[in-house]
């Protein structure tokens, strides 16, 4: 009785679009079918196919793995630096710099693109910045080397605050004892940092990168609102390909595309989560 | 004050300062963190101060190269814009219905199941747990396609329901809730059972009142979800005046509009402050949400 609500909605709007989702992609299905949806025809593996056969599918994937493997190094190192720094002994100040380095997470992924496409303007606040400094910087939403990466600072600059917090809690559970015997031996700093900080928060890295690769697999609003895929698809994300094909009306199609995203989502978790349970 | 306290070790330095040595310490390695860490801060609140400094801005003066730091002449036309040319009324009330219901209905029902996974025994419970399990790990991406479809059968596009449905439940939430009654003792509710309490009433007068941190955290997490939601409202809301505010700022972003940059910024200024707001008030709840959440 007290499942019942959730079983309700829980099974109609996740359970069956989960499953409809993956029936879909292995039929004809498009936008005209969705009066008579018994009416498509199954096609096998034909959508799977198709997709693998499109070279823009292709490049869709390319796209979504270099944002997601050049992305979340960097975002982990940032935040893992300042996660440090935090936890050196800045007493009084931390609230406050954990709060600024925080803020972006809690905003809205439309709203900050907005922001940063006015900041990355040929003429912008970046570029002039660099200027000062002699350098002449690129109109980097436009240009097909820099798109992405423009994409990939403001993703970073976004989700460090929620790995900082996770890494912070990580740092504080590390028990003061090894530290000190580490000291003892006449351990460097750094020396402490490599040999005994990093193998004891390596179950803390491990969820992080997780945690982040799950949404950076997804990534969508900022291609769309930034750069609509473009400069000819560099920021084509596998996301923003399967909405686009939804667009197009091509529903069994977009739902290919979005199990292949699906399976790769899931393969990464179950991989870092073996990573994680071997090391308990 | 230096002679009373003991000789510092290498060790100290580790530990948390306590509260009388913490002046001492000033070393330069302690001044190098502290410049580097609010540098840092400032280049990362930038953003936030460009969009506030360029919403206030005419047209003209975005367009000025190189850009002015201070507005020249601030104006509240961009923002004024919003109410006249656009609905913004008709937005931000969309975005706080769907918001506010989301987040209730959250509260009641992940509770509900929370509480029945947790306390008592029925058939299917253990599928019921490892399917909730799983729906964690699954995208929006994945099943908005045929979520579609569902919805448009149903007659629900464009409305209310189709917005907040979908939404209704969540799997995280389940998982809060959950974690946290496991830990509600047992003895608790077998006296209001003795009592003659009924489950529903032992729910609702003996383990609810306990259940105040998850309710915070899942209140405001499901929240910040919903507020910034943005690909389910994109699709589902097919009209003006169904759309929330990240949808009707991305359409006009990405629309004629598009590069009117002292709209956009409004626009963004007003999705972003009432979340930055509540952020600042509730610091505590939401970065204990996140490292919750991460324990998942």
């Amino acid at each position: 009785m007290f499942a019942a609500p959730f079983v309700l909605v829980f099974g109609f709007f996740m359970l069956v679009p989960l499953v409809s989702s993956f029936a879909m992609s292995f039929t004809d299905f498009t936008s005209r079918d969705v009066r008579s949806p018994l009416a498509v025809n199954f096609v096998g593996l034909q959508q799977y196919l198709d997709l693998f056969g499109d070279a823009r599918f292709l490049k869709s994937l390319g796209v979504t793995a270099t944002f997601v493997v050049v992305g979340i190094p960097v975002t982990m190192a940032v935040a893992l630096a300042l996660a440090v720094a935090l936890n050196s002994g800045i007493g009084r100040f931390r609230a406050a710099f954990r709060v600024g380095f925080y803020a972006p997470v809690v905003t809205s992924i439309v709203a900050v693109s907005v922001v940063w496409r006015y900041i990355l303007q040929p003429d912008g606040l970046l570029n002039t910045a660099l200027g000062w400094v002699g350098i002449d910087g690129p109109n980097w939403l436009n240009d097909t080397t820099w798109a992405l990466p423009s994409l990939i600072m403001m993703a970073v600059w976004r989700n460090v605050g929620t790995l900082m917090v996770i890494f912070l809690a990580g740092l504080q559970a590390v028990p003061t004892e090894v530290q000190e015997a580490a000291v003892m031996d006449g351990a460097s700093p750094w020396r402490r940092f490599v040999s005994v900080t990093l193998p004891l928060l390596r179950p803390t890295l491990l969820l992080g990168a997780v945690l982040i690769s799950v949404g950076y697999l997804q990534f969508f609003e900022e291609a769309f609102v930034m750069t609509q895929g473009g400069p000819l698809d560099s920021t084509l994300s596998t996301a923003f390909y399967t909405f686009e094909q939804f667009g197009f009306g091509k529903y069994g199609f977009a739902s290919a595309a979005s199990y292949v995203l699906f399976l790769a989502i899931a393969l990464l978790s179950l991989l870092q989560f073996r990573l994680l349970r071997s090391k308990d | 004050m230096a002679l009373a306290t003991p000789p510092v070790t290498a060790v100290d330095r580790l530990a948390e300062p306590a509260p009388g040595r913490r002046r001492r310490r000033f070393t330069t390695g302690r001044a190098l963190t502290y410049t580097v860490l609010t540098v840092g801060v400032a280049v990362w609140l930038l953003p936030f101060v460009w969009m506030v400094l360029g919403s206030v801005k005419t047209q003209r003066e975005i367009l000025i190269k190189p850009p002015t730091i201070w507005p020249e002449n601030p104006t509240g036309d961009n923002f004024a814009r919003w109410f006249t040319d656009l609905d913004f009324g008709q937005f931000f009330t969309n975005s706080v219905v769907v918001a506010v219901i989301t987040v209730l209905g959250n509260l009641v029902f992940c509770s509900m199941v929370g509480y029945a996974l947790a306390k008592m025994d029925f058939p299917g419970k253990r599928v019921l747990f490892t399917l909730v399990m799983v729906m964690l790990m699954v995208p929006g991406v994945v099943t908005f396609v045929p979520l579609f479809v569902q919805v448009t059968s149903l007659g629900l596009l464009n409305t209310y329901p189709a917005l907040i449905l979908p939404f209704l439940t969540q799997p995280l939430g389940v998982f809060l809730m959950r974690q946290f009654m496991l830990g509600i003792p047992e003895p608790l509710m077998e006296a209001a059972r003795i009592d003659g309490a009924g489950e529903l009433r032992i729910f609702a007068r003996v383990v609810m009142p306990l259940c105040g941190p998850p309710l915070a955290t899942l209140g405001i997490l499901t929240f910040l979800g919903s507020w910034n939601n943005f690909l389910w409202p994109l699709v589902a809301a097919q009209s003006q005046d169904m759309y929330t505010l990240p949808v009707a700022l991305s359409l006009y972003a990405t629309g004629q509009q598009g590069t009117d940059y002292g709209l956009l910024l409004a626009g963004a200024v007003l999705i972003i402050t009432p979340i930055l707001l509540l952020f600042v008030a509730l610091q505590r709840y939401f970065i204990q949400g996140v490292a919750t959440a991460g324990l998942k």
